[in-house]
């Protein structure tokens, strides 16, 4: 955390599919979501919570019928909601850059390794061929490949999947942008090069000043290289605080059951909490608060009503009835 | 299904790795394609078919299109190798100079259908919506309208069937085949994630369409094209079979066919009608052999067979 400056702050999202004439997927509703610079945000939730679309909106990559139908992302002060689409093309992998969950498939196929980096650098920055083929062999140098000059000239399928995910982060911070946006990056890796992964990510926002959004499900992960977390559920953020004060003490019940569910060191033998059930459709959520189907801590009005995002202290937000008056922190 | 190619192209790799020297794509290319018998044949066997056409002046000094009545359907001889047709005409200077228009209507009728084909289909896969399906309506208007009753009609029309209204004919009739498969690929290949991932970098659409797509799907397209190319060959001969291709006296391999039409040179001339039905068989074969040959060789992923 450098300055107080706010890399990203995302205002009041609403990302709607119009899948039919009744029938609108709210696949996200009304997120609220700020990045410092330097910070790395970290977003949870299970499949289908609305991570990945809040990231799509960002680089406003929802194709129809999606669309981003209320709300702002600012970057740097602009709105990028009112940003055409040549606009956002030179924005894309200039200032925001994303890197996906899958390797196997985020590269072409059917060109170099070399190739795709240099026609990266090139087509953001004004460099010869020859000043491009330089930096992006130092770009691989940097993401730790060994023997770069000859991966230079290997096709994608020659390389294991974390080399791939390496490739992939030197093609996104080629440009040195100041937001990179990470899919679930670590989920189709093995776990011992998940860590490597991760680490080399933390390691390149430092060296380039970045701010990372880092999307995944994984609390672990969460926990060791997150500095904010913001829990998704339903398309909606139900939980928002410091990494810190979320681990210590989650309070919005699917927050709680996450956490629950995870397993633990000291007690190897307990069986796992889970949650009941699944996330529902995003056409048809509930009337009122979207965790209300499954929540333990179920009350009447949530059947009917939908809590607001209410703040506790030092940035703690919640959404959830039961916090709505705010709350004696040590409850625990 | 990468996963399943992925162990063997890794035991690909390392052997590529032992031999030292930098492997350029299109030195891969030509390895993987070297190393495929039957398309190293097929092109051995076209070239010699194509250089025979271009020096067909050459290899003999008889004018293929002179017919001289007096020597009608004679056998073959030392001045006429493989006998004359029934108009007198030398059937081995036929089938050399044939050879050019066959090659010249089969080359350009695909290369026609080939840019409609993939204009089209490009634009349709890659743009979607209205456009699609505009596009696509029309594409099966015309594969529904029977190839051969179009093309009589237009043929029975026109005053004067020339070489390239016939390849007009034929391509007009064929595109949308070429159409179908650019689009298929394009749909699926739109959903990879590669594609994703070259917008939220920054890539404009024509660079999509250019770096991304294409290239991708280079390998159903060059199998189709070169197939197609063996198809129009096969149209072509089959049109002046039935007397409504290019017109005598030009030479074709088609219309010499069009020769054993009659059961007298069918039963006692086979020097007149068997060359040239053979030449288009292993044209036709020969073709189809580079076809699949240049798939394996262009597509990195490919195994080699």
């Amino acid at each position: 955390m450098h300055t107080d400056l706010n890399i990203l702050q995302i205002d009041h999202l609403k990302t709607y599919f119009h899948l039919n004439e009744n029938k609108i997927a709210k696949a996200v509703d009304g997120v609220s979501l700020s990045i410092k610079q330097g910070e790395t945000l970290a977003l949870v939730g299970e499949s289908g919570s609305g991570k990945s679309m809040t990231a799509l909106s960002i680089l406003k990559l929802i194709n129809p019928p999606g669309k981003i139908v209320e709300g702002a992302i600012y970057l740097n002060g602009e709105n990028l909601v009112s940003k055409t689409d040549k606009e956002m093309e030179s924005i894309r992998g200039n200032e925001i850059a994303m890197v996906f969950q899958e390797p196997m498939t985020a590269l072409n196929p059917v060109f170099t390794i070399g190739n795709q980096l240099v026609e990266m650098i090139r087509r953001h920055k004004k460099v010869s061929k020859k000043q491009a083929k330089e930096r992006a062999i130092e770009l691989l140098k940097i993401v730790g490949i060994p023997r770069p000059d000859e991966i230079m000239h290997e096709y994608p399928y020659q390389l294991s999947g974390g080399m791939r995910q390496r490739v992939m982060i030197a093609i996104a911070i080629s440009c040195e942008p100041q937001l990179l946006i990470a899919d679930e990056p670590t989920t189709a890796l093995d776990v011992t090069i998940q860590g490597q992964i991760l680490d080399l990510l933390m390691e390149m926002k430092k060296k380039f000043d970045m701010s990372i959004l880092l999307i995944t499900h994984d609390l672990g992960v969460v926990a060791k290289y997150a500095d904010e977390v913001a829990v998704m559920y339903g398309g909606q953020v139900v939980e928002k605080s410091s990494t810190k004060q979320l681990m210590n003490s989650p309070k919005h019940p699917y927050t709680v059951g996450l956490m629950s569910s995870l397993p633990s060191i000291k007690n190897p033998k307990k069986r796992l909490a889970t949650i009941e059930g699944t996330i529902p459709p995003a056409y048809d959520f509930p009337s009122g608060c979207r965790f209300s189907t499954r929540c333990p801590k179920v009350m009447d009005r949530c059947i009917n009503e939908s809590p607001n995002l209410y703040p506790l202290k030092d940035h703690h937000d919640i959404r959830c009835f039961l916090y709505e008056k705010g709350v004696d922190n040590d409850d625990e | 299904m990468k996963n399943n190619i992925n162990p063997t192209m890794e035991q690909k790799e390392q052997t590529n790795t032992t031999d030292e020297l930098p492997k350029s794509p299109g030195r891969l290319g030509l390895q993987r394609f070297m190393q495929n018998k039957l398309a190293v044949a097929g092109t051995i066997i076209l070239s010699l078919i194509i250089l025979t056409a271009i020096f067909a002046p050459l290899l003999t000094n008889i004018d293929p299109t002179k017919a001289d009545l007096t020597k009608i359907e004679q056998p073959p001889s030392s001045e006429h190798i493989l006998g004359t047709d029934s108009s007198g005409r030398d059937n081995f200077a036929r089938l050399l100079y044939g050879g050019r228009i066959s090659l010249i209507v089969g080359f350009s009728a695909m290369m026609f259908s080939l840019i409609i084909g993939v204009v089209t289909g490009t634009i349709a896969g890659y743009f979607g919506g209205k456009i699609d399906s505009l596009i696509m309506r029309f594409a099966d208007l015309m594969l529904a309208l029977p190839f051969f009753v179009l093309a009589l009609t237009i043929i029975a029309i026109v005053d004067e069937v020339t070489i390239a209204l016939f390849v007009f004919v034929i391509a007009i009739t064929t595109w949308p085949n070429l159409t179908r498969i650019v689009r298929g690929s394009f749909l699926t290949l739109r959903e990879r994630e590669f594609i994703l991932s070259a917008q939220a970098l920054g890539a404009k659409n024509h660079r999509i369409i250019f770096k991304h797509l294409l290239p991708n799907a280079v390998g159903p397209i060059i199998v189709n094209a070169t197939l197609l190319m063996a198809t129009m060959i096969i149209l072509e001969s089959g049109m002046s079979f039935i007397g409504m291709g290019i017109p005598q006296p030009t030479p074709t391999w088609g219309n010499m066919l069009s020769e054993a039409q009659n059961i007298r040179i069918l039963r006692n001339h086979p020097e007149a009608w068997l060359p040239p039905g053979l030449i288009i068989l292993l044209t036709v074969l020969s073709i189809n052999f580079i076809g699949d040959g240049l798939r394996d060789a262009f597509d990195p992923r490919g195994n080699k067979s």
